[in-house]
């Protein structure tokens, strides 16, 4: 690996073409730079105060002090525990549930028409989801509202935790709810690129049902290309902020929390446990990664075995229906949630154990337009930004793998999907620290830097697919008829590929609109977000104003979805 | 065994308006194998996945499947139990040749040593000896062929349906695949149904022949 930027590097300075200068091949090397030179650095400025070296507030020599404090913490074991089960109960139960809906739909004709109704889903950020599904699970939350008081005799919410209950459930509950969809649509991009439909047909000709057909003779098959999205699953929910701090326990924390709250210490000294912590963060997600790698060898080998004995039926048939039903129950509650957010941004009041609220009201929204206008244009514009460079940079790697064919994607790029598996806590500190040596920290432009580090995976990834499926013909044709390779880039590629382009794009926005760390590190409180106010308001203000935040937040990236959509519609029908 | 009839009774085809199938009616016989001759796009692919069960919305079809004494034409896929060759082996390529016969070989097969007996048979007679740990791309496309026809029959099909299953191979090969496929599926006694537009199939098939219409539908 280390050696390939060098290579994509050296390769376009051949000596016979040297003279003339062609920016597009430097691309890759550009792209990969952008994101990777500030995660490195990013790390180092975490890892080296973790062993003691800080110089700024006194940090001089190597030490272990910071990793005794924060293993002498008493809540640490409990917060290691917590990390653990909520990341990998996250992960595996997503992973199964949309593996177990997809084997459910496999048999059906409607199956593939299902998945593109989870695209909004996936546009909403996973904070607005988090306060949402809280509005709707909470001891005083819609659900016991609409049984109380006939059903649980309920004048009063009752006091147990659900939200913030220390098992972290809750917060389970509020990642599976994001990531099964994302699942399910990464699985069904997977199913195009083999013969699904043939050898669901055939193994079914063997006498299994569709579902075992589907879990035997199709998932082993699309797994490489699923295995990438069930790993950032897991590294995200192992290390992921805003929803633990809207859904997770509060005391103590899972372990990404807990580097962020003593971060924001007043006390500098915490800055050192701060970083051992955020570098504890990630090792467990590498040596969780390396662990589920293992279980996949395990799964491989077992289900090889029970394949070979051929049982038609077997526990898995029943299994997968529950799975199905589960599926559709999630998608209940994420629509509750998104109501409940709706509801309470224009209920003048609604008092337990209302199922509804007494009135409704636009005052709430006419009052907070204010407040709402100068995080919702920083939204716009840092995801403006961020989008449109990426969009550059990812047209630029896909314009020059293009025209190249025999080099193919230089290697670096397959370093795109590290800011996908490197926990955000780990190297954003670090980033923090430099940005503020660097008397950058808080503007807009190192926002937009931050959240570009996200973005340009995501739309790199959902572009890449369409752009390299175009027939070569087209642009093949254009070129006999003299057009300049820019001209084809421009009057060929570009309008045939309008759509998958603005799709990348909205999907990219949303990425971008639904970053609280990077926005809360880059930013450094002074370039708040529509998200960044969302889940601090979240801790204890008025659920009116909650749900007007929230509802704000899952709109934006909603709308330009749909603007996306709707724009490049006529062009698909044609 | 003393072998079963595959019928179609009245069967009709119909894609946006177009009949495609028309009024079909056919009784293929125990160790008996019928042709379908036509032009590709005619419907004869579509006409084997209506008897294999897979056949779904835009087509409209109506009539019977019958095998034996089943009418098995409300059944799925999987209960009909009639195998198919397609075009391509579709040998599974996260399974070694061992596991494609595996995943077919009959359940009432018990035991793992029974079980692996039957598939080192299979491969024996497929003169593949000693495969079954082969990753099914490390195979010639006739060795493909073959496995793909043993891991058919493993599943101890009630009929068997050939969807131009040596189209793709080269001249030289599709003799010799031929020629094991016909030797090997009679040797069973099951009825089969074969489409395809080459002549040299439905000579070497050696049954009755019925041709599709470069104009209208296909009938019986």
């Amino acid at each position: 690996m280390s050696a390939a930027p060098d290579r994509a590097a050296v390769a376009p300075v051949g000596r016979a073409s040297a003279r003339r200068l062609r920016p597009l091949a430097w691309a890759p090397t550009l792209t990969v730079a952008t994101f990777a030179l500030p995660i490195a650095a990013g790390l180092a400025g975490t890892i080296a105060p973790a062993f003691g070296y800080l110089p700024a507030i006194g940090g001089k020599g190597f030490t272990l002090d910071a990793w005794r404090e924060l293993v002498a913490w008493p809540g640490f074991g409990s917060s290691l525990k917590l990390t653990l089960a909520t990341g990998f109960t996250a992960t595996i139960l997503s992973a199964l549930l949309a593996f177990g809906f997809c084997a459910w739909a496999a048999g059906r004709a409607w199956g593939p028409r299902a998945a593109a109704w989870l695209a909004p889903i996936l546009a909403t950020p996973h904070s607005a989801f988090a306060i949402g599904l809280a509005f709707v699970i909470a001891p005083s939350g819609w659900i016991v509202r609409a049984l109380s008081p006939w059903l649980t005799g309920f004048d009063v919410p009752p006091d147990v935790a659900t939200v913030g209950h220390p098992s972290g459930a809750a917060l389970v509950l509020g990642l599976v709810v994001k990531e099964v969809p994302y699942l399910v649509l990464m699985t069904t991009a997977a199913l195009a690129q083999v013969r699904s439909h043939e050898h669901l047909a055939l193994a079914r000709s063997f006498g299994y049902g569709a579902r075992e057909a589907w879990i035997r003779a199709v998932l082993p098959q699309i797994w490489r290309q699923v295995r990438l999205p069930v790993l950032a699953v897991l590294a995200y929910s192992l290390s992921v902020v805003d929803v633990a701090l809207i859904l997770g326990p509060g005391n103590p924390p899972t372990l990404a929390v807990l580097a962020v709250r003593w971060l924001g210490d007043a006390d500098v000294r915490m800055w050192f446990p701060a970083a051992a912590a955020a570098t504890l963060v990630l090792v467990v997600v590498a040596a969780s990664i390396v662990a589920l790698l293992a279980l996949e060898r395990l799964i491989a080998a077992v289900g090889a075995r029970i394949v070979a004995r051929g049982r038609r039926k077997t526990a898995l048939t029943p299994l997968i229906g529950g799975t199905a039903a589960t599926v559709a129950a999630l998608g209940v509650l994420a629509c509750a949630a998104m109501a409940g957010m709706a509801l309470w941004s224009v209920a003048t009041q609604w008092r337990f154990p209302g199922a509804m609220p007494s009135g409704l009201t636009l005052d709430g929204w006419a009052r907070r337009a204010g407040e709402l206008a100068a995080p919702a244009l920083n939204t716009v514009v840092v995801g403006a930004i961020a989008t449109l460079v990426a969009l550059v940079l990812s047209l630029a790697c896909l314009e020059a793998e293009q025209r190249r064919p025999r080099a193919g994607p230089p290697p670096a790029l397959s370093l795109l999907y590290l800011p996908l598996l490197v926990p955000q806590v780990a190297f954003l500190f670090g980033a923090q620290v430099l940005l503020v040596r660097g008397g950058a920290d808080g503007t807009l432009a190192a926002v937009a830097w931050a959240h570009l580090i996200y973005v340009l995976p995501y739309l790199f990834l959902s572009l890449a697919d369409p752009w390299r499926a175009l027939d070569p013909r087209y642009a093949r044709t254009a070129a006999s008829l003299g057009a300049s390779p820019l001209r084809v880039f421009v009057a060929v590629k570009l309008p045939i590929l309008a759509r998958p382009v603005a799709i990348a794009c909205a999907v990219a926005f949303a990425v971008s609109a639904g970053l609280y760390l990077p926005t809360l590190f880059a930013g450094n409180g002074l370039v708040p977000t529509l998200t960044t106010e969302a889940v601090t308001l979240s801790a204890g203000a008025d659920r009116r104003v909650i749900g007007a935040w929230a509802l704000a937040q899952a709109a934006v990236p909603l709308v330009v979805y749909a603007a996306a959509v709707l724009l490049t519609a006529r062009r698909s029908a044609a | 065994m003393s072998g079963e009839t595959l019928s179609l009774e009245r069967v009709r085809i119909v894609l946006a308006g177009r009949t495609l199938v028309d009024g079909l009616d056919l009784a293929i016989g125990p160790r008996e194998c019928v042709t379908l001759m036509g032009p590709s796009g005619c419907g004869k692919s579509t006409l084997l996945a209506f008897v294999a069960g897979s056949i779904g919305s835009p087509f409209v079809a109506e009539g019977r499947v019958r095998v034996g004494d089943d009418d098995v034409t409300a059944w799925p896929p999987e209960r009909r139990r009639i195998g198919i060759l397609f075009q391509d082996d579709l040998l599974f390529p996260h399974l070694t040749v061992g596991g494609n016969l595996a995943f077919a070989l009959h359940e009432r097969v018990r035991g793992r040593r029974e079980r692996r007996a039957r598939i080192d048979a299979a491969l024996a007679e497929a003169d593949l000896a000693g495969f079954a740990d082969r990753d099914p791309s490390t195979l010639s496309g006739g060795q493909r062929a073959r496995v793909a026809l043993m891991r058919t029959l493993l599943a101890e099909p009630r009929a068997l349906l050939l969807d131009e299953p040596f189209n793709k191979l080269d001249a030289q090969l599709r003799d010799e695949v031929r020629r094991f496929v016909f030797d090997h599926a009679l040797e069973r006694a099951i009825p089969i149904l074969l489409v395809t537009h080459d002549e040299a199939d439905a000579r070497a098939a050696g049954g009755p022949v019925l041709r599709f219409g470069s104009g209208g539908p296909l009938r019986g």
